[in-house]
Protein backbone atom coordinates (compact mmCIF):
# COMPACT_ATOMS: atom_id res chain seq x y z
CA UNK A 1 0.00 0.00 0.00
CA UNK A 2 1.36 3.40 -0.95
CA UNK A 3 2.34 5.92 1.69
CA UNK A 4 0.58 8.69 -0.24
CA UNK A 5 -2.56 7.99 -2.23
CA UNK A 6 -4.43 9.67 -5.07
CA UNK A 7 -5.58 12.47 -2.78
CA UNK A 8 -2.01 13.82 -2.73
CA UNK A 9 -1.95 13.84 -6.52
CA UNK A 10 -5.18 15.86 -6.52
CA UNK A 11 -3.53 18.42 -4.25
CA UNK A 12 -0.56 18.67 -6.61
CA UNK A 13 -2.93 19.22 -9.52
CA UNK A 14 -4.48 22.19 -7.72
CA UNK A 15 -1.12 23.98 -7.61
CA UNK A 16 -0.52 26.48 -10.41
CA UNK A 17 1.35 29.72 -11.17
CA UNK A 18 -0.98 31.82 -9.05
CA UNK A 19 -0.61 29.42 -6.10
CA UNK A 20 2.90 28.02 -6.57
CA UNK A 21 3.36 27.09 -2.90
CA UNK A 22 0.01 25.45 -2.29
CA UNK A 23 1.34 21.93 -1.74
CA UNK A 24 4.19 23.15 0.46
CA UNK A 25 1.71 25.17 2.56
CA UNK A 26 -0.63 22.25 3.01
CA UNK A 27 2.22 19.91 3.86
CA UNK A 28 3.57 22.39 6.46
CA UNK A 29 0.12 22.60 8.03
CA UNK A 30 -0.07 18.82 8.04
CA UNK A 31 3.31 18.52 9.78
CA UNK A 32 2.31 21.11 12.41
CA UNK A 33 -1.10 19.49 13.01
CA UNK A 34 0.33 15.98 13.24
CA UNK A 35 3.20 16.82 15.55
CA UNK A 36 0.89 18.65 17.91
CA UNK A 37 -1.58 15.75 17.91
CA UNK A 38 1.13 13.13 18.40
CA UNK A 39 2.46 15.09 21.40
CA UNK A 40 -1.06 15.41 22.80
CA UNK A 41 -1.62 11.68 22.33
CA UNK A 42 1.67 10.77 24.03
CA UNK A 43 0.76 12.99 26.97
CA UNK A 44 -2.82 11.70 27.16
CA UNK A 45 -1.71 8.06 27.21
CA UNK A 46 0.88 8.83 29.87
CA UNK A 47 -1.71 9.91 32.45
CA UNK A 48 -2.42 7.73 35.52
CA UNK A 49 -6.09 7.75 34.47
CA UNK A 50 -6.55 7.79 30.73
CA UNK A 51 -9.32 9.91 29.21
CA UNK A 52 -10.17 7.67 26.26
CA UNK A 53 -12.66 10.17 24.93
CA UNK A 54 -9.92 12.75 24.60
CA UNK A 55 -7.53 10.22 23.06
CA UNK A 56 -10.24 9.28 20.55
CA UNK A 57 -10.83 12.94 19.72
CA UNK A 58 -7.12 13.49 18.95
CA UNK A 59 -6.97 10.33 16.82
CA UNK A 60 -10.11 11.44 14.98
CA UNK A 61 -8.46 14.75 14.11
CA UNK A 62 -5.30 13.01 12.96
CA UNK A 63 -7.34 10.65 10.82
CA UNK A 64 -9.06 13.66 9.24
CA UNK A 65 -5.91 15.54 8.35
CA UNK A 66 -4.04 12.46 7.14
CA UNK A 67 -6.85 11.53 4.77
CA UNK A 68 -6.97 15.11 3.48
CA UNK A 69 -3.32 14.93 2.46
CA UNK A 70 -3.53 11.37 1.19
CA UNK A 71 -1.50 9.71 3.96
CA UNK A 72 -3.45 6.48 3.68
CA UNK A 73 -1.38 4.33 6.04
CA UNK A 74 -1.60 6.89 8.86
CA UNK A 75 -5.35 7.05 8.29
CA UNK A 76 -5.66 3.27 8.49
CA UNK A 77 -3.53 3.14 11.64
CA UNK A 78 -5.93 5.71 13.15
CA UNK A 79 -8.91 3.48 12.38
CA UNK A 80 -7.35 0.64 14.39
CA UNK A 81 -6.40 3.12 17.11
CA UNK A 82 -9.99 4.31 17.49
CA UNK A 83 -11.21 0.72 17.90
CA UNK A 84 -8.83 0.26 20.83
CA UNK A 85 -10.03 3.56 22.32
CA UNK A 86 -13.58 2.31 22.17
CA UNK A 87 -12.55 -0.88 23.98
CA UNK A 88 -10.50 1.21 26.43
CA UNK A 89 -7.61 -1.11 25.69
CA UNK A 90 -4.47 0.67 26.97
CA UNK A 91 -1.93 -1.73 25.46
CA UNK A 92 -3.68 -1.65 22.12
CA UNK A 93 -3.66 2.16 22.19
CA UNK A 94 0.04 2.31 23.09
CA UNK A 95 0.88 -0.07 20.27
CA UNK A 96 -1.19 1.97 17.84
CA UNK A 97 0.47 5.18 18.95
CA UNK A 98 3.85 3.68 18.05
CA UNK A 99 2.47 2.54 14.72
CA UNK A 100 1.06 5.98 13.93
CA UNK A 101 4.35 7.65 14.87
CA UNK A 102 6.26 5.28 12.58
CA UNK A 103 3.88 5.87 9.69
CA UNK A 104 4.10 9.61 10.25
CA UNK A 105 7.92 9.49 10.12
CA UNK A 106 7.71 7.59 6.85
CA UNK A 107 5.39 10.17 5.28
CA UNK A 108 7.44 13.08 6.61
CA UNK A 109 10.63 11.62 5.15
CA UNK A 110 9.02 10.93 1.78
CA UNK A 111 7.59 14.44 1.56
CA UNK A 112 10.83 16.10 2.63
CA UNK A 113 12.74 14.05 0.06
CA UNK A 114 10.21 14.99 -2.60
CA UNK A 115 10.52 18.70 -1.89
CA UNK A 116 14.32 18.52 -1.80
CA UNK A 117 14.32 16.76 -5.18
CA UNK A 118 11.91 19.30 -6.66
CA UNK A 119 14.03 22.21 -5.41
CA UNK A 120 17.14 20.63 -6.98
CA UNK A 121 15.39 20.12 -10.30
CA UNK A 122 14.09 23.68 -10.39
CA UNK A 123 17.48 25.08 -9.32
CA UNK A 124 19.11 23.20 -12.18
CA UNK A 125 16.72 24.87 -14.58
CA UNK A 126 14.31 22.00 -15.04
CA UNK A 127 10.60 21.68 -14.42
CA UNK A 128 8.62 19.17 -12.43
CA UNK A 129 6.36 16.95 -14.51
CA UNK A 130 3.01 16.12 -12.99
CA UNK A 131 2.98 12.39 -12.46
CA UNK A 132 1.37 9.83 -10.29
CA UNK A 133 3.49 9.12 -7.25
CA UNK A 134 3.73 5.66 -5.85
CA UNK A 135 5.76 5.36 -2.72
CA UNK B 1 2.13 32.46 4.62
CA UNK B 2 0.72 33.95 1.47
CA UNK B 3 -2.37 32.54 -0.06
CA UNK B 4 -5.68 33.66 -1.40
CA UNK B 5 -7.37 31.92 1.50
CA UNK B 6 -5.29 33.83 4.03
CA UNK B 7 -6.11 37.14 2.35
CA UNK B 8 -9.82 36.47 2.16
CA UNK B 9 -10.12 35.35 5.77
CA UNK B 10 -8.32 38.45 7.04
CA UNK B 11 -10.52 40.89 5.14
CA UNK B 12 -13.80 39.07 5.92
CA UNK B 13 -15.51 41.34 3.37
CA UNK B 14 -19.22 41.67 3.11
CA UNK B 15 -20.30 39.86 -0.04
CA UNK B 16 -22.41 42.04 -2.31
CA UNK B 17 -25.97 40.81 -2.59
CA UNK B 18 -26.07 41.62 -6.27
CA UNK B 19 -22.72 40.93 -7.92
CA UNK B 20 -22.29 43.27 -10.85
CA UNK B 21 -20.05 41.09 -13.01
CA UNK B 22 -21.41 39.80 -16.28
CA UNK B 23 -20.62 36.20 -15.60
CA UNK B 24 -22.08 35.98 -12.14
CA UNK B 25 -19.61 34.33 -9.80
CA UNK B 26 -20.74 31.78 -7.26
CA UNK B 27 -19.90 32.41 -3.63
CA UNK B 28 -18.96 29.64 -1.26
CA UNK B 29 -18.32 29.62 2.48
CA UNK B 30 -15.97 27.02 3.98
CA UNK B 31 -16.49 26.48 7.70
CA UNK B 32 -13.87 24.33 9.46
CA UNK B 33 -11.65 24.71 12.52
CA UNK B 34 -8.73 22.99 10.78
CA UNK B 35 -6.62 25.48 8.78
CA UNK B 36 -5.36 22.68 6.54
CA UNK B 37 -8.90 21.71 5.57
CA UNK B 38 -9.87 25.36 5.03
CA UNK B 39 -6.87 25.75 2.70
CA UNK B 40 -7.51 22.57 0.74
CA UNK B 41 -11.26 23.05 0.40
CA UNK B 42 -10.87 26.73 -0.56
CA UNK B 43 -8.36 25.78 -3.23
CA UNK B 44 -10.55 23.07 -4.72
CA UNK B 45 -13.56 25.39 -4.82
CA UNK B 46 -11.57 28.26 -6.35
CA UNK B 47 -10.19 25.93 -9.00
CA UNK B 48 -13.70 25.43 -10.38
CA UNK B 49 -14.56 29.12 -10.20
CA UNK B 50 -16.08 29.76 -6.79
CA UNK B 51 -15.28 32.91 -4.82
CA UNK B 52 -14.49 31.58 -1.34
CA UNK B 53 -14.74 32.97 2.17
CA UNK B 54 -13.75 30.98 5.24
CA UNK B 55 -14.90 30.75 8.84
CA UNK B 56 -13.17 28.94 11.69
CA UNK B 57 -16.26 27.79 13.53
CA UNK B 58 -20.04 27.80 13.43
CA UNK B 59 -20.39 31.09 15.26
CA UNK B 60 -18.21 32.92 12.73
CA UNK B 61 -20.33 31.49 9.94
CA UNK B 62 -23.60 32.54 11.57
CA UNK B 63 -22.17 36.02 12.27
CA UNK B 64 -21.25 36.40 8.59
CA UNK B 65 -24.86 35.77 7.61
CA UNK B 66 -26.05 38.12 10.37
CA UNK B 67 -23.97 40.94 8.88
CA UNK B 68 -25.72 40.42 5.55
CA UNK B 69 -23.25 38.22 3.68
CA UNK B 70 -24.78 35.94 1.10
CA UNK B 71 -23.40 32.69 -0.24
CA UNK B 72 -24.71 30.28 -2.82
CA UNK B 73 -23.28 27.35 -0.95
CA UNK B 74 -21.84 26.59 2.49
CA UNK B 75 -19.50 23.69 3.25
CA UNK B 76 -19.58 23.07 6.98
CA UNK B 77 -17.67 20.70 9.24
CA UNK B 78 -19.59 18.92 11.98
CA UNK B 79 -17.14 19.15 14.87
CA UNK B 80 -15.86 22.62 15.71
CA UNK B 81 -15.23 24.54 18.91
CA UNK B 82 -17.39 27.52 20.04
CA UNK B 83 -20.34 26.42 17.87
CA UNK B 84 -20.41 23.12 16.00
CA UNK B 85 -21.81 22.39 12.56
CA UNK B 86 -25.12 21.05 13.84
CA UNK B 87 -25.90 24.13 15.94
CA UNK B 88 -24.68 26.48 13.23
CA UNK B 89 -26.82 24.79 10.57
CA UNK B 90 -29.90 25.02 12.81
CA UNK B 91 -29.15 28.70 13.45
CA UNK B 92 -28.69 29.46 9.76
CA UNK B 93 -31.97 27.78 8.82
CA UNK B 94 -33.73 29.60 11.66
CA UNK B 95 -32.42 32.83 10.09
CA UNK B 96 -34.00 31.67 6.83
CA UNK B 97 -30.64 31.25 5.09
CA UNK B 98 -31.45 29.86 1.66
CA UNK B 99 -27.93 28.82 0.67
CA UNK B 100 -27.28 25.21 -0.12
CA UNK B 101 -25.66 23.84 3.05
CA UNK B 102 -23.40 20.83 2.59
CA UNK B 103 -22.11 19.02 5.66
CA UNK B 104 -18.53 17.79 5.42
CA UNK B 105 -17.50 15.36 8.10
CA UNK B 106 -15.02 12.62 8.87
CA UNK B 107 -17.63 10.92 11.03
CA UNK B 108 -18.81 7.66 9.50
CA UNK B 109 -21.59 6.85 11.94
CA UNK B 110 -24.97 6.83 10.21
CA UNK B 111 -26.65 8.14 13.36
CA UNK B 112 -24.34 11.13 13.63
CA UNK B 113 -24.74 11.97 9.95
CA UNK B 114 -28.50 11.70 10.29
CA UNK B 115 -28.48 14.13 13.22
CA UNK B 116 -26.40 16.51 11.10
CA UNK B 117 -28.81 16.16 8.15
CA UNK B 118 -31.77 16.81 10.45
CA UNK B 119 -30.22 20.13 11.47
CA UNK B 120 -31.04 21.39 7.96
CA UNK B 121 -28.35 20.20 5.57
CA UNK B 122 -29.08 19.69 1.90
CA UNK B 123 -26.54 16.89 1.81
CA UNK B 124 -23.60 15.46 3.70
CA UNK B 125 -20.22 14.42 2.33
CA UNK B 126 -17.30 12.59 3.92
CA UNK B 127 -14.04 14.55 4.11
CA UNK B 128 -12.13 15.47 2.11
CA UNK B 129 -13.96 17.34 -0.63
CA UNK B 130 -12.88 16.33 -4.10
CA UNK B 131 -13.57 17.57 -7.63
CA UNK B 132 -15.96 14.69 -8.15
CA UNK B 133 -18.06 15.92 -5.25
CA UNK B 134 -17.96 19.62 -6.11
CA UNK B 135 -18.47 19.75 -9.87
CA UNK B 136 -22.07 18.37 -9.76
CA UNK B 137 -22.92 20.99 -7.11
CA UNK B 138 -21.62 23.80 -9.31
CA UNK B 139 -23.51 22.42 -12.30
CA UNK B 140 -26.71 22.38 -10.26
CA UNK B 141 -26.19 26.00 -9.24
CA UNK B 142 -25.63 26.97 -12.87
CA UNK B 143 -28.83 25.24 -13.94
CA UNK B 144 -31.02 27.14 -11.48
Amino acid sequence: MGVLDNQFLQLQQLQDESNPDFVAEVVSLFFADSERLLNDLTRALDQPTIDFKMVDSHVHQLKGSSSSIGAERIKNACVAFRNFCEEQNIEGCMSCLQQVKQEYCLVKNKLETLFRMEQQIVAAGGSIPMMELSF
Amino acid sequence: MIGAEGASSSKKARISENPVSKNRPYFALVVDDDPMIRRIHSMILKSVGFKVEVAENGKEAVDLFRTGAKFHIVFIDMEMPVMDGIEATKAMRAMKVESKIVGVTSRNSETEREVFMQAGLDLCYTKPLTMAKIVPLLEELQKN
